[in-house]
Parts: structure tokens; C-alpha cells; sequence
């Protein structure tokens, strides 16, 4: 066996690294309801597992959806992850083949230049391999602290704030690899065992003179670097980088975010690697925020100072839970901390009267509260139900009850609760087979939320393009350019993007801008934000609006009605609905 | 005695130094866009709850300053948060925080009823 007191730190690093660990992903598991440790357990064997490695694989080590937000970016941390990852892989395989010791210590591995100094071919074709890869961890860390200096480059506005154990985490990972380097050269500079790198700094080394003591001081500081990064990551910010390919697994067997923070919102917490991609995507600092990102409240959920103002502060649109590179689902996430936060008020609803609807009807019309507000939507939804002479029942014409959506995403679950009940009640009894709505919040809400078993449930965008498909609606192309606006709900929420697409390309031009589809921005009149002031709002409405009136498009033409009533603050370019459109050219 | 028709309230007296004024600050505080209501009554006239109840946002305002808190405390169950309000608000108050917040206070703050 090969031993040099030098090897101590990293070898009790190490072991301290995997007592943490296993202790903290046990209990994670433990915690677990017993429903999603039989998911775990059923999964196991299956290709979920193999799913899973392969996501493992892009995310965990290539970083792929990294790169698609910014190379620079994904480069960095490609070459840092995978870059090490191959390190170790052919670090032992290296071992394993040029000594045959299967039974080695771990640090023997790492440490493999110092105790081995045969020259032959086999090793010095290993030694070139261990270089370049070498080379490339190296490129990473030289971006990494490029990146420190130049955060614009990487298309990254602003980052956290580092603890002390994050600062001491990050200055030993960015010592580590320069100091294998100079470590790994000077024994070169000895025994020339090294590849083309190390080898031609070894002869450096040599003319200056370092003596053994000077190679065995680059031994000791790579040596503690490594177990220093051991040491203090469960505590620091890289916690991500295990928890993250549990975070997959547990995934990838079905386990999802309940309505309550458990053990599994915890794993996602810690999974977070604040990258600050959800910096970038976020509307807010439009309106001056900058403090309540979903890293920040990660990290505030991490360190314990989490307010209501910071839970209650997001639009809940989803542009940064479609950019983040691990798919944490911060909305749902936030959703569940307000669900905690005001657990102690919830309304009863007890004026609620049994539904007793004795109008049946195949199509059941939903307009929901906000399509009231603004009754052109309802008129031009019920002129095309009656000219395709569609028999239905307009549910909710008198005496409406909200759709409990906006509730739940004020976190007042129990009495969103009690909402759906009464909705769904009177929705089923009326025996519909088709259940349309003009809300995009409404429209989520009955797909999540209502369990309508075979009912089935369409906004009205989609409906006619059913009707158009089908031929039962004839309309005219008109010559007015438009510009579709897609609303937080429909777009990201329910994954409703061509069918007004298709509408529109029917009824005239159809304009593209850069932010649409799940790029698309956020009205600034979401429901989402509870404490979110009107001056605020109008804000970052007007940077929207700015985005779609750029290709000068006759008029926006959006799918919801509150998104449509807070463009139409705005006196320039005329905001229409979906709806409107097509009776307009019918 | 003569049958007018119609009825009236009977007199009450509304001792405003003794009002708790908790409620009002903890509000205005954290919403200070409540401060600007005028009660137009904009809110009232679209409210979803006030459509199947005598719910009536606007005369919340004016219960929280006389410090009528039980019938407020019946009163703030019926609102559905619907956000109807927020949108028709001439002032842009944000009458869904100012709701949230009634809710919280009531069972928060230790009010003097």
C-alpha cells in the first residue's frame, strides 16, 4: 500500500463527505410519504432508472440545458463537472490497469502520480489523457473566475450572496485543480511520468530547482484543498451537486410536490445550484425588485429568513421555471409556502347553497370572474356557440362562483377547496361532455384541480380551432397584422400555444417577436402576486407592451381576459381577444 | 305611532378614542395604497361575492375604522379573492392584499373588540 502523510486530509475529507451525505439522504428518503417510497421502491427496476441516469447524465454532468441559455455559461460548468467526473473515472482506470490493484485505498487514485514512477508506453499514453482532461477542469475554473469579474459576459445579471462556508467552498474547489497541476509537474520534474503538460513544467520545476520538499508542499495544498471542499460542501451552496441526481431519481419515479412543504420541497431546495438563470428571466426588476428571485427565496428558505412579503411578492408567471437548468418547480414550490403561511385563515364559504342545476346541456359554458369584466369576450364566445348552433348552458351568466384558482395561488387551499366542490358539483350534474371556458385561470384549474373524470375541458381558443378543423366554422382572411400575446396560464401553464396560432394565421398576418411561446412575457396583471402594488404592475406592463407593439401589429390579440384588461390601459394599439377576432371575420 | 313605511336604525354612539386601532395601522402598512380609497364603490359594484351575498368591500373600509371587527370577521369569509376589484379600482389599490390582510390581522393581531 501506498501511504504518505499528505493523503490524510483528503482521505478523511472524503469519509466525512459520504457520512453526511448518506445520513442526509437517508432521511430525506425516511421522511418520504409511504406512497413515494413504494413509487421508489416499484421504479427501481424499471427504465425509470435508466431514464434517470441518462437525465443524470445531461444535467448533472453536461449541463446541457445550461449551454441553450448561454455557452459560456454551460461551458463552465460542463468542463468543471464532466471535466472532473472523467478525472476520476480514468484516474481509476488508470490505476486498475497499470498496477492491477484492485483492492487499493481511494486515495491512491488520486494521489497516483506520486507513488507511481514507471515510464512505459501504457503510462504515458494514460499521463497525455489525464493532462488534457486536466486541461479542461482547468478551462473551467479559469471561467469560473473570469466570471467573477465579468458576469455580463455569461448573460447573468446579478448572483447571490456567499456564506463563509460557500467562500471557503469555492476558494478550495478553484485551488484544487491548479494545484494537481503543479503537484502532478513537479514529481514529473523528477521521474518524467508525467504527460505533455506536467512533463514540460516538471522541466520548469527543474530549472528553478524545487527540491523534494517543494513537491511534497504541492502534495499537502492539493491534498487539503480537496478535503477542505469535502468538508464544508453539505454545508455550503454545492450541496446541489448530490442532491441534484437525487432530485432526478426521485423524479424521474413520479414523486411530486405536494401541497405541503415535505422532505421532497427540501431535496428541491437544495438542489437549487443559483446559477442566477431565474435572475435573468425574472420581470420583476422591472418594478424595482431584486431581492425576491426564486434563488433568493431558495437560499431564504435554506438560511431560514424567509417573509410573507417574499413569499407573496411573484407574479407565479413561470418564465424562470421553464429556464432552470435542474426544472425545479418553483412555482408549485411557492405556492406551497403560501399554502403554510396562511393555513390559519381560510374562509368557509358556508352561504354556498347546494347546486341544483336542472338545465342540462352537452356543452357547458364557464365564462369565470374576470371574462365578466369584460363581456365582449362572453358575447363573441356565445355568437359563435350560436352560429355553429352548438346547444349549451351558460353555467356561471347569474349567479357565478370563482373558479377557486386565484385563492390557491393566494395559498388559501382549504378554501379554494370548498370553490371547486361547489363548481364541480354543479358542472357535473348538468351532465356536460365538453366543458368550455374563456380563462386561462379558470381553464387551469379545472384541468388540475377538478377531476372531471372523462369531461372534456377546453378554452375556447381551442374549441374553435376545432370548429375551424372541422369545418363547422367558415371565416375570411382579413389584412390585419397581429401580434399574439400568450397568457402565463394558457402558454406555460397548460401548454396551449398552437391553437391560437392557427386561429390567427386563419384570420390574417400573424407577427413573431422573440419573447412568445414559453419565452413569452407576463401582462403584469397576474393574480399570482398578492402584494404586488398597481404603479409596480403598470410597469412592467409597459415593458411588455413595448416588446409587442415593436413589429407595429394592428392589434394584440391575447386568449385572456385579464391579460386583455390590463393592455388596455394602454390607448395606442387596440388589444382584442381570440374570440373577438374570429367573429370579426366570420 | 305612525307606520311611515320605512325604518330607521336605532342611535348608536361611536366612542373613537376607544376604537383599537391595530387593524387599521397593521394594514396601511403594509398596504398603503388602502389609505387613498375614496369609496366610489367600484369594487362593490363588480364584486363576484357580492353577487350572491350582501358582501360589501367598500363598507369594510368604513367598519375597520369604527372597529366593528365581529362583523367584519363574518363579513371577510365571503370574498373569493377573485381580483375583480383590483381591476376596476379608480385609486389601483391593491384590494386583494388589503382582504389577505384583514384575514391575517384578525388572527394574528390581538384586537380589542
Amino acid at each position: 500500500m501506498n501511504f504518505n502523510f499528505f493523503v490524510l486530509p483528503f482521505t478523511i475529507g472524503f469519509f466525512i463527505i459520504i457520512v453526511v451525505l448518506g445520513v442526509r439522504f437517508t432521511r430525506w428518503i425516511w421522511k418520504l410519504s409511504k406512497i413515494d417510497k413504494l413509487r421508489i421502491l416499484h421504479g427501481f427496476f424499471t427504465r425509470r432508472t435508466l431514464r434517470a441516469i441518462r437525465e443524470a447524465w445531461n444535467e448533472s454532468l453536461l449541463h446541457k440545458n445550461i449551454f441553450k441559455v448561454n455557452p459560456f455559461l454551460g461551458f463552465m460548468h460542463m468542463s468543471l463537472a464532466f471535466g472532473w467526473f472523467l478525472i476520476i473515472v480514468v484516474g481509476h482506470i488508470e490505476m486498475y490497469a497499470l498496477t492491477g490493484n484492485l483492492t487499493a485505498m481511494p486515495w491512491e487514485s488520486v494521489f497516483f502520480r506520486y507513488f507511481e514512477h514507471t515510464t512505459s508506453h501504457a503510462h504515458a499514453i494514460f499521463a497525455h489523457i489525464m493532462d488534457t482532461l486536466l486541461l479542461l477542469v482547468l478551462g473551467g475554473v479559469g471561467l469560473a473566475l473570469y466570471k467573477r469579474v465579468n458576469m455580463k459576459f455569461f448573460g447573468i445579471r446579478r448572483n447571490t450572496q456567499l456564506r463563509v462556508s460557500d467562500k471557503v467552498a469555492l476558494y478550495s474547489l478553484w485551488a484544487i485543480f491548479p494545484m494537481r497541476l503543479l503537484a502532478e509537474s513537479a514529481t514529473a520534474g523528477f521521474y518524467m511520468n508525467g504527460g505533455w503538460l506536467t512533463n514540460n513544467i516538471g522541466h520548469v520545476f527543474q530549472l528553478v530547482n524545487l527540491n523534494s520538499n517543494g513537491e511534497l508542499i504541492f502534495w499537502w495544498i492539493y491534498s487539503i484543498s480537496l478535503g477542505a471542499f469535502f468538508v464544508v460542501l453539505p454545508f455550503s451552496r454545492y450541496m446541489h451537486i448530490p442532491t441534484e441526481v437525487l432530485y432526478i431519481f426521485l423524479k424521474e419515479y413520479g414523486i411530486k410536490l405536494k401541497r405541503e412543504y415535505n422532505s421532497f420541497s427540501e431535496i428541491q431546495v437544495y438542489s437549487c445550484s443559483r446559477c442566477g438563470i431565474c435572475i435573468e428571466a425574472c420581470q420583476m426588476h422591472h418594478a424595482k425588485i431584486s431581492n425576491n428571485q426564486s434563488v433568493y427565496i431558495l437560499k431564504n428558505i435554506r438560511d431560514e429568513n424567509i417573509t410573507e412579503r417574499k413569499i407573496y411578492n411573484c407574479l407565479l408567471c413561470g418564465r424562470c421555471e421553464t429556464l432552470c437548468p435542474v426544472n425545479l418547480k418553483l412555482n408549485d414550490l411557492r405556492i406551497t409556502l403560501r399554502i403554510n403561511a396562511s393555513k390559519d385563515f381560510n374562509s368557509t364559504y358556508d352561504f354556498l347553497e347546494q347546486p341544483h342545476n336542472t338545465e342540462h346541456a352537452e356543452v357547458v359554458y364557464f365564462a369565470g370572474c374576470m371574462s365578466h369584466l369584460s363581456p365582449s369576450i362572453i358575447s363573441a364566445v356565445e355568437t359563435i356557440l350560436k352560429t355553429t348552433k352548438t346547444p349549451y348552458l351558460f353555467i356561471d351568466k347569474e349567479k357565478g362562483v370563482c373558479c377557486g384558482r386565484p385563492l390557491m395561488l393566494a395559498g388559501q387551499q382549504k378554501a379554494a377547496l370548498k370553490l371547486i366542490n361547489h363548481n364541480r358539483e354543479s358542472i357535473i350534474q348538468s351532465g356536460a361532455q365538453t366543458l368550455i371556458t374563456s380563462c386561462p385561470i379558470c381553464y387551469k384549474t379545472f384541468k388540475e384541480d377538478y377531476e372531471l373524470g372523462q369531461m372534456r375541458i377546453l378554452h375556447h381558443s381551442e374549441y374553435i380551432h376545432e370548429l375551424l378543423t372541422n369545418k363547422s366554422l367558415k371565416i375570411s382572411k382579413s389584412t390585419q397584422k397581429y401580434i399574439y400575446h400568450d397568457p402565463c396560464e394558457l402558454g406555460r401553464g397548460s401548454d396551449v400555444y398552437e391553437e391560437p396560432r392557427f386561429i390567427l394565421s386563419q384570420t390574417g398576418t400573424l407577427k413573431t417577436i422573440e419573447n412568445e411561446r414559453q419565452k413569452s412575457l407576463c401582462c403584469g396583471g397576474s393574480l399570482g402576486d398578492v402584494s404586488l402594488s398597481m404603479q409596480e404592475r403598470n410597469r412592467i406592463t409597459h415593458q411588455t407592451l413595448l416588446q409587442l407593439t415593436k413589429p407595429n401589429p394592428d392589434c394584440i390579440v391575447t386568449a385572456c381576459p385579464l391579460c386583455k384588461k390590463t393592455f388596455a390601459k394602454q390607448k395606442k394599439v387596440p388589444v382584442k381577444d381570440i374570440a373577438e377576432i374570429v367573429v370579426e371575420c366570420m | 305611532m305612525n307606520k311611515f313605511g320605512f325604518s330607521t336604525h336605532a342611535s348608536r354612539v361611536i366612542d373613537y378614542e376607544t376604537i383599537d386601532t391595530k387593524l387599521i395601522s397593521y394594514i396601511v402598512e403594509n398596504e398603503p395604497s388602502f389609505a387613498s380609497c375614496i369609496s366610489c364603490g367600484s369594487c362593490t359594484a363588480t364584486c363576484s361575492a357580492a353577487n350572491l351575498t350582501y358582501f360589501n368591500i367598500r363598507r369594510l373600509n368604513v367598519q375597520i375604522r369604527l372597529g366593528e371587527f365581529e362583523e367584519i370577521q363574518q363579513e371577510i369569509d365571503k370574498c373569493m379573492l377573485c381580483g375583480k376589484c383590483m381591476l376596476v379600482c379608480p385609486r389601483g389599490i391593491n384590494t386583494r392584499n388589503v382582504i389577505m390582510l384583514i384575514k391575517r390581522g384578525l388572527t394574528t393581531l390581538e384586537i380589542k373588540k
